[in-house]
């Protein structure tokens, strides 16, 4: 037992019924429940030091102000930054790889310039880059995905030769795959590139080291690591965000404005522009501070554990039916398990499991490249997190078997 | 409590499994109208071919996805198939209103919200037979825009249809 067995009763949400049965949450990768010791440090935060930040000189707004610092130094020593002025406050990990498009990319690239990516990135890792194709001509290159869901990177010295950025999800949201960013990032360096890496699926999950991974530039969100919807992060490395033009331009993100212009304040608040979300951001440090208690290292080892007994689970019970895409080792993915039950339609796998309390998600998984790689319009989607134990999965196999009952044909 | 029997008739799964009017037409003379839903990725491509006399003679319909489209999409094109444009426009209002979706168009005269009115009035005589069974799908929110995706693709095709 890596993780204390009575985890479910620090998530307040997961003790309610559906359809008569007990929430089961499996849709973690979507977005994750909150403990009550977040829930609690936001509602403390706004009952007792609530004010606007780095504005006020009375002791309220001083202690407003050093929450939300309080709370970036967290995740900068949670992430292994050089510095806390390097951890860059978003709404969540799409708008930090829009900052990292529109103000490094845009400074930095030009027409013919090539972006490399895989085809296993999230929407947020593609659709800012198409956009940047349409509005500069850069060229956005591919790394395919192999039939057990690796990348394929065979073809990678091609790919990288010329290229300004490879940017690249550290875990794949559909498939669980842990990619190898270490070696991309060295690869990428080799070739002149600077590396990014999606870390959505991966900072909640893996012990993460920003310094170990050799990135350049990171992003992941808030919301799928405990805490609240509505703070994300971009961290760079501080020469890289120092030399790179604001995002949004108003008030915080200045040192001066004049009739005749304005000076960008330091990093980060330079990319921080008006009021921040500092409950938010204090309900964020809060979660790292939670996941810090139970130790990353463990969060691991458990999910690990509890995947390997989904895979068998699954496998000897619906062996026959299911198809469940990405590596089948533990070892080299997360817990996140996309599934193809026999030809019933997603929609229609987790209709049914619903009305047993089960929550899955059906869909593309906001990866429709992927998806035609899998040749599939959709999956459902199982996916793990600390507060799951192996009743949710024994309650997943059982209810599969319902599916059966109303679709077998 | 709201039961999966209320969603999964036998009605539907049959549409489910053997659907009607599968295939393809030959384009021109029929018109080919692709249908998406974003959230879901499910896909819907009707085929419309209209004689001279505004009677739809021939529908087919291809595309892939969940039970409730699929199905929803089958029974479409046995409503539809022999009837005028005019009727089909009738059956999607009254589809929808089972769907629980009434829609007033307002063009910039005036004219087609007399026509949206009119047209709700003169779906209130249509017969949806099979159809009745998708009225299920209004207790799972959700799923109504799977159970519409082919009637929206067919009020494109039959705009297409009449403009052609």
């Amino acid at each position: 037992m890596t993780l204390p067995a009575a985890i479910k009763s620090d998530f307040p949400l997961l003790d309610q019924q559906f359809h008569g049965h007990q929430l089961v949450y499996l849709d973690s990768a979507n977005t994750s429940q909150k403990p009550q010791v977040v829930i609690d440090a936001m509602a403390d935060y706004y009952e007792h030091t609530n004010a606007n930040v780095h504005r006020g000189s009375y002791e309220l707004a001083v202690r407003a102000t050093a929450a939300l610092e309080g709370a970036r130094a967290k995740v900068a020593s949670f992430i292994n930054a050089n510095s806390d002025s390097e951890v860059v406050f978003t709404k969540n990990a799409t708008e930090s790889m829009n900052l990292l498009a529109r103000s490094w990319a845009e400074t930095n690239l030009s027409a013919g310039d090539a972006v490399v990516i895989s085809e296993m990135e999230h929407h947020a890792n593609i659709v800012p880059w198409h956009m940047l194709r349409a509005q500069k001509g850069i060229e956005l290159r591919w790394i395919p995905v192999d039939q057990s869901g690796h990348l394929d990177l065979s073809d990678l010295d091609r790919l990288l030769d010329g290229a300004k950025l490879l940017s690249v999800t550290a875990m794949s949201n559909v498939l669980g795959t842990l990619n190898p960013i270490a070696q991309l990032s060295e690869r990428a360096h080799a070739a002149g590139a600077l590396m990014a890496v999606d870390a959505s699926q991966y900072v909640p999950h893996v012990p993460t080291d920003v310094q170990a991974l050799g990135a350049d530039f990171l992003v992941f969100t808030g919301h799928k690591m405990l805490a609240p919807m509505g703070i994300g992060v971009l961290w760079a490395k501080a020469e890289l965000l120092d030399a790179m033009p604001p995002f949004l331009g108003g008030g915080e993100m200045i040192l001066n404005v004049t009739k005749d212009g304005f000076t960008t304040n330091e990093i980060p608040w330079k990319f921080e522009a008006g009021t921040p979300m500092v409950a938010e951001a204090v309900g964020l440090g809060r979660a790292v501070d939670y996941l810090s208690e139970l130790g990353m290292d463990n969060v691991r080892q458990h999910e690990v554990e509890l995947t390997a007994y989904a895979l068998r689970t699954l496998t000897e019970r619906h062996g026959d039916k299911i198809t469940i895409h990405g590596p089948t080792e533990p070892a080299e993915r997360g817990g996140v398990m996309s599934f193809i039950y026999g030809d019933v339609h997603p929609h229609d796998v987790a209709q049914v499991l619903d009305q047993s309390g089960i929550a899955v998600r059906a869909g593309h998984h906001c990866a429709k490249p992927l998806m035609d790689v899998l040749g599939a319009n959709a999956t459902s989607r199982a996916s793990l997190y600390v507060y799951n134990d192996k009743s949710d999965l024994d309650k997943l196999a059982d209810a599969l078997s319902a599916v059966d009952d109303i679709f077998s044909f | 409590m709201i039961g999966l029997e209320d969603l999964y008739r036998e009605i539907i799964l049959d549409h489910y499994r053997t659907p009607r009017n599968r295939g393809e037409l030959e384009t021109p003379p029929a018109q080919r109208v692709e249908g998406f839903n974003p959230l879901c990725g499910d896909e819907i491509i009707v085929y419309l071919q209209v004689d001279d006399s505004g009677v739809i003679d021939d529908v087919a319909i291809g595309g892939q996805g969940c039970s409730i489209s699929q199905s929803s999409a089958s029974m479409m094109s046995v409503a539809i198939k022999g009837r005028t444009i005019e009727d089909a426009r009738k059956l999607i209002v009254a589809f929808k209103g089972l769907m629980s979706i009434h829609e007033t168009e307002i063009g910039g005269d005036g004219s087609e919200a007399a026509l949206g009115i009119e047209l709700e009035g003169a779906a209130e005589d249509m017969k949806l037979g099979d159809l009745e069974a998708l009225r299920g799908v209004v207790k799972f929110p959700i799923r109504i825009k799977c159970a519409t995706l082919s009637w929206n693709t067919l009020a494109q095709a039959l705009d297409e249809a009449a403009a052609a």
